[in-house]
């Protein structure tokens, strides 16, 4: 049986998907996360359930990729049930998407989440009204506490294995008596849902005269109001505590005070877990290795190989993932929290003057932590335009990799507060790189339109489960690389054949007045980025690099490096998202914008 | 008749027209003519709108509101 999962986003669709399918979909507070649908096989009662996560959408029409995924996704697979997530507390968007999948004769079930927050706020919904208006079962959620899953999924079954496309037309009238006896009390668990006494009645339709869906979104719009006007008693919206700190977090003045401190702590703590959890597993790799080496004797091609492997592999664990993991854990947090909307709102000004707006922020932060991600998150944006400048600025971002490399070079030799000056001269670059670009291509967007979600409680299994998807995508696209990049490096440097990469790279070192060695650590910098350090040293037959470096080459290399040709992961993400010609076009570009640097930043060193 | 710019913090104000690019953009978040939305915040410095819209919260940058063309009410309920 399938049963896809649908909904408007921030309807808690991707929570509910979670608590039934455990850690395997990626779910956000932030607008459209959810671009990609996710599948995953659920067992309920001892029957199989291909549960599937549908994009998060207001309407199936076309114009937005989530609505066109939607859509495609319901034709052209066998969809058994349709369950429908709406969020309680904003029926009236969610019942105009139950409008256009009425008519797409599959059996659709009405799930309203959120349900306690809908108490809290006084709403009262008549489900029993609803059902039997709609036609459809109406079931009571709450997604985030677990609470009328089970009931939903089994009243899934229950229509599902109704038979086929059409399962309410399959009972007979008794069946249908019975169902609609069967009045379903939500039991009144906590304060949460003390107001809840809402009697739910799911309900086989009778055959309805007035035709239930609409054809035009302004009519559905039309209906969906008139329904809630009818079946739910909505109080004026209140001034509660969640907009007492909106007056704080988007201030004129406060609110980028906290973003800077809420970021500078952010960034702290990243890289307070990552050295403190690098070092010992380094330890531990060096061990590994050891231990694996020492069947194959010294110098040998194998053993040169596994010593390449081994590198590879303990590149991805102790020197990515210690920065990687903590990072992707506290930016799902900020997200499920509802603060990366507000981040979007703050920047967006900013970020106009770059030629972008602020939902594009997004993939700014994430590229921080891996290019990899940033470049995915593009797909959040609705134009074309947009998603090719943001993804080409985000490979400008320094990801934790560049970051090793900037601070084993720059801040350990010349001090932390030139690193940081780095850091502040990238981001000119991008500004500047942005203004030229969107001077280029010129501004055909809307702008900003972002639906901007109460706070919320994240909980735990969602910010862990969304980690989680986010690292799986660093390790299945980015680490085979880092690993086969470093085999090839290992029997490069076995047969001798590094000078022929030096002569290659020579024009490019010869221009920034690099000694030819550091050809082969930028070439194999490609592979990943970290590798443009860990190899410098064995280029230049020395780990003290002052010595063999001077301060001027060392921030001209890692300029450079900042820059130049996003990683073969990185490039791989660009080509799917954007495509072959846009890859290299942005890969051309980085080398343009890291000569530039490199040469500008050496001229002020000499200057100074 | 007026564009969302011009709409005073606090005031609610009925969504008159838009361009058709834009209102189909604006459909898939919800928004239509003839809604009403009040105007809860503005960005400094350009920066954009914060509008409440049917209970729920939406931003929307200048260049939008701009282009959006609305009626203001007389009285804020």
């Amino acid at each position: 049986m399938r049963v896809a999962l649908i909904g408007p986003p921030n309807c808690g669709k991707s929570t509910l998907f979670n608590q039934v399918a455990g850690y395997k979909a990626e779910t956000g507070n932030f607008s459209g996360t959810t671009v990609i649908f996710t599948e995953s096989r659920v067992r309920v009662a001892g029957e199989v359930i291909e549960l599937v996560d549908l994009p998060g959408t207001y309407t199936l029409e076309g114009g937005s990729p989530a609505g066109e995924q939607a859509a495609r996704y319901l034709e052209s697979r066998d969809v058994d049930v349709v369950i429908n997530v709406a969020d309680a507390t904003n029926l009236a968007a969610g019942l105009e998407l139950s409008l256009e999948l009425l008519p797409l004769k599959k059996p659709v079930i009405l799930a309203l989440n959120m349900m306690d927050e809908a108490a809290r706020l006084g709403l009262k919904i008549d489900g029993q009204g609803l059902s039997q208006e709609l036609g459809i079962p109406v079931l009571p959620l709450v997604a985030s506490k677990g609470r009328g899953v089970k009931r939903l999924f089994l009243k899934t079954l229950e229509v599902g294995s109704g038979g086929g496309k059409n399962s309410h037309t399959h009972l007979d009238s008794e069946n249908k008596l019975k169902i609609m006896e069967e009045t379903l009390k939500v039991s009144v668990v906590n304060e949460d849902m003390a107001q809840m006494d809402i009697p739910m009645q799911a309900l086989y339709p009778q055959i309805l005269n007035k035709p239930l869906g609409s054809d035009t979104s302004e009519a559905r719009h039309q209906r969906a109001g008139e329904l809630v006007r009818k079946f739910v008693t909505q109080g004026e919206r209140r001034y509660t505590w969640r907009d007492g700190i909106d007056d704080v977090l988007l201030h004129p003045v406060w609110g980028y005070v906290v973003l800077l401190f809420v970021l500078f702590l952010f960034f702290q703590a990243v890289y307070g877990i990552g050295k403190l959890t690098e070092p010992p597993l380094l330890a531990l790799f060096e061990l590994l290795t050891q231990g694996a080496l020492s069947p194959f004797g010294a110098e040998t091609l194998l053993s040169e190989l596994v010593l390449g492997v081994m590198q590879g592999v303990a590149a991805g664990v102790a020197i990515v993932l210690p920065y990687l993991l903590p990072f992707l854990f506290g930016l799902g947090f900020l997200e499920d929290i509802g603060y990366l909307p507000r981040i979007a709102f703050l920047m967006d000004s900013l970020m106009h003057r770059i030629g972008l707006h602020g939902k594009a922020i997004v993939p700014f932060i994430l590229g921080y932590g891996c290019n990899v991600p940033a470049v995915m998150s593009t797909r959040t944006l609705e134009e074309p335009r947009d998603r090719y400048l943001a993804a080409a600025l985000a490979t400008l971002v320094p990801c934790a990799a560049r970051l090793a490399v900037v601070f084993g070079l720059v801040a350990f030799y010349l001090g932390p507060l030139l690193a940081f000056g780095l850091y502040l001269f990238n981001l000119l670059v991008i500004a500047i790189t942005g203004r030229i670009l969107s001077n280029l291509m010129p501004e055909d967007t809307p702008g900003l339109i972002m639906e901007v979600p109460p706070y919320r409680m994240p909980t735990w299994r969602n910010v862990l489960s969304k980690s989680w998807f986010r690292v799986r995508e660093f390790v299945v696209e980015a680490w085979p690389l880092l690993i086969v990049g470093s085999a090839a490096l290992a029997v490069l440097n076995y047969l001798g054949l590094a000078f022929i990469l030096n002569g290659l790279a020579r024009p490019v070192t010869w221009i920034m007045g690099l000694p030819s060695e550091t050809g082969v650590p930028l070439i194999f910098g490609i592979f990943r980025k970290e590798l443009s350090l860990i190899m410098l040293g064995q280029a230049l037959g020395t780990m003290d690099f002052d010595t063999a470096l001077t301060s001027t080459q060392m921030l001209v290399y890692a300029t450079f490096v900042m820059f130049y040709l996003p990683c073969l992961a990185t490039m791989a993400v660009l080509k799917r998202e954007l495509g072959t010609k846009a890859m290299i076009a942005i890969a051309g570009l980085t080398v343009i914008i890291a000569l530039v640097s490199a040469l500008v930043v050496g001229g002020m060193a000499k200057i100074l | 008749v007026t564009n969302l710019l011009n709409v005073p913090i606090g005031k609610w104000a009925r969504l008159a027209s838009v361009n058709a690019r834009l209102q189909t953009r604006l459909r898939q978040y919800g928004l239509h003519l003839g809604d009403r939305v009040r105007v809860l915040r503005s960005a400094p410095l350009g920066g954009p709108l914060l509008l409440e819209v049917n209970g729920r919260e939406i931003a929307l940058g200048r260049g939008v509101a701009e282009k959006i063309f609305v009626e203001v009410e007389c009285e804020s309920r």
